[in-house]
């Protein structure tokens, strides 16, 4: 008795090993044609992070990246057929593979690209305009707490990443890298994706924002120029949804 | 009640991003756009503002590629949902998935894969389209495969197989010219009798795609990539089809190495033009 569920645990696993599914058969060739549905497999996958992580294989090259997607193909197989969450975890991975372990600031290049992907496909908000935002903030900014767009996310690095991964873009211009840390605010900007530098203590402020710290806070711990200068930034990107009153502070006037 | 498939009966295509600004200014005259269900299951973003801009313009047929209907184990819940939201959220004249397996316990494989025809899997399949149709609320087509290998233990003709899940679900089904003509040649046998033996009355959409090929000691090996023009053999059969059916709402699909959008209406014109000629003439 063959059931359905042992018929397709063997063809998965034949799909992983070498071997073929018992009681499978074609014409002749059966194992050039069963191979057909394990290349398919292998290559899809491998197009999909190829396509997700374009600057990582320019920096890498094509052979070196297709070698390291088919490792990780192989060990972390997609686990949901929403193919444009797959490789998340593509930036770990390459931390931890050998081969790439030397090139230190790779997987925060990757990071770049997770983010620009999930940014991609951020739920869309509406953007409040610095007037709204002035009446909103009103007489009691400190105890304000900033919505900020579904699509921004932050992006700090020890290494030069952003300048890396600009100029790993088709047609960039070569330039000089000046080691140091570089930080980003990705966004989406109408259909493209956004990837702004931006000096690190404006990307902490925007994290502590976004972390819903009200402004009173975040003005207790940095310098004000830096808020203002997040502000200004947060509101001409259009990355203000909203802002709520802090509850703890209650209202008390 | 049941919502049924209802596409124009006249030509479509897979609609790819990469192609939204040219669509946009050719205008094309389309019978129906054709998407990927998995492609829009994002939040938001340019997916979702481009496929409502186009949606204004165009009927649309929704084709899921990952909710392995042909599995063993049950049905996705979370997957389910998903294809719910965005059929209430586009109306699609159409929903169509495939007779194969993509899921095996928690992976996702990302390839249409092959089941056994028997009772067992014939009365697991009926309960999944049963299950798939009462959440969307709307007929499903079900959607013939392309395969490379055949099971010992399948007791049913693929044609009865499909005949049989399209009488006890109410589905319709979508006839994949290039899979009929894939698979018989994979497989040494006659797409012709093949067609001949298939329920048309059932056919509610038609895909033509391309395929590669390859000679092997024991035949071709034909593979359906999606990556090239239709092929002239699947233009015959496909005109001996629509001559025996008249015309029904027939996709040119292309998915890999994307070329631009007039080659695509370039295909889509040749289709329609097989759909216009009087149907006795449609065979010779």
């Amino acid at each position: 008795m063959h059931s359905h569920l042992e018929a397709e645990t063997a063809f998965h696993a034949a799909l992983r090993g070498q071997g073929l599914p018992p009681g499978v058969t074609a014409v002749g060739d059966l194992e050039r044609r069963f191979s057909v549905y394990r290349n398919t497999i292998a290559h899809s996958l491998s197009n999909a992070l190829a396509q997700r992580f374009p600057a990582v294989r320019r920096i890498v090259g094509a052979a070196f990246f297709d070698a390291a997607a088919g490792v990780f193909v192989r060990a972390h197989p997609p686990e949901s057929p929403l193919l444009h969450t797959y490789g998340a975890t593509f930036p770990q991975f390459l931390a931890q593979f050998p081969p790439a372990v030397s090139l230190s600031y790779l997987p925060d290049v990757a990071r770049i690209e997770v983010l620009r992907g999930q940014a991609y496909h951020a739920a869309d908000a509406a953007a409040m305009s610095p007037e709204a935002f002035g009446r909103a903030v009103g007489t009691r900014p400190d105890d304000t707490i900033l919505r900020l767009h579904p699509a921004l996310h932050i992006l700090m690095s020890a290494y030069p990443v952003v300048s890396i991964w600009q100029m790993n873009q088709p047609d960039a211009p070569s330039a000089d890298l000046v080691p140091r840390a570089e930080a980003a605010l990705i966004f989406r900007n109408g259909t493209a994706v956004n990837v702004l530098p931006v000096p690190d203590v404006i990307a902490r402020v925007v994290t502590a924002l976004g972390d819903g710290m009200p402004l009173g806070d975040v003005l207790a711990r940095n310098n004000p120029t830096a808020i203002t200068d997040a502000l200004s930034l947060l509101l001409r990107h259009g990355l203000i949804v909203g802002v709520n009153a802090d509850p703890k502070r209650g209202s008390h006037d | 009640m049941m919502q049924t498939s209802h596409l124009p009966p006249s030509v479509g295509i897979g609609f790819k991003r990469a192609h939204f600004d040219a669509l946009q200014a050719s205008r094309a005259a389309l019978g129906f756009l054709e998407i990927h269900a998995e492609n829009y299951m994002g939040d938001g973003g340019p997916p979702h503002a481009q496929l409502t801009a186009l949606r204004q313009d165009y009927a649309l047929s929704i084709h899921g590629v990952g909710l392995s209907i042909g599995g063993a184990g049950p049905l996705d819940a979370d997957h389910l949902d998903r294809l719910a939201v965005l059929c209430r959220r586009y109306e699609p004249e159409s929903f169509s998935e495939h007779l194969a397996w993509s899921s095996h316990c928690d992976a996702f494989l990302n390839d249409l894969l092959p089941l056994p025809y028997d009772d067992q899997t014939l009365a697991t399949v009926c309960a999944h389209i049963d299950r798939l149709q009462d959440v969307i609320g709307r007929q499903m087509l079900l959607e013939n495969p392309s395969t490379y290998v055949t099971f010992e233990t399948s007791t049913l003709a693929e044609t009865q197989f499909l005949t049989e899940i399209a009488r006890r679900t109410g589905c319709g089904l979508l006839l994949d010219v290039n899979n009929v003509f894939v698979s018989c040649t994979n497989h040494a046998a006659n797409p012709r009798a093949y067609l001949a033996d298939f329920p048309l009355d059932a056919v509610r959409e038609i895909h033509l795609g391309g395929h590669d090929a390859e000679d092997l000691p024991s035949g071709p090996l034909l593979i359906d990539s999606h990556g090239t023009a239709v092929a002239d053999p699947v233009w015959s059969l496909y005109a001996e089809t629509m001559a025996r059916t008249g015309p029904l709402p027939t996709l040119i699909e292309w998915d890999n190495d994307l070329p631009d959008l007039t080659i695509l209406l370039e295909e889509a014109a040749r289709a329609a033009a097989i759909l216009e000629r009087p149907r006795h003439a449609l065979a010779s």
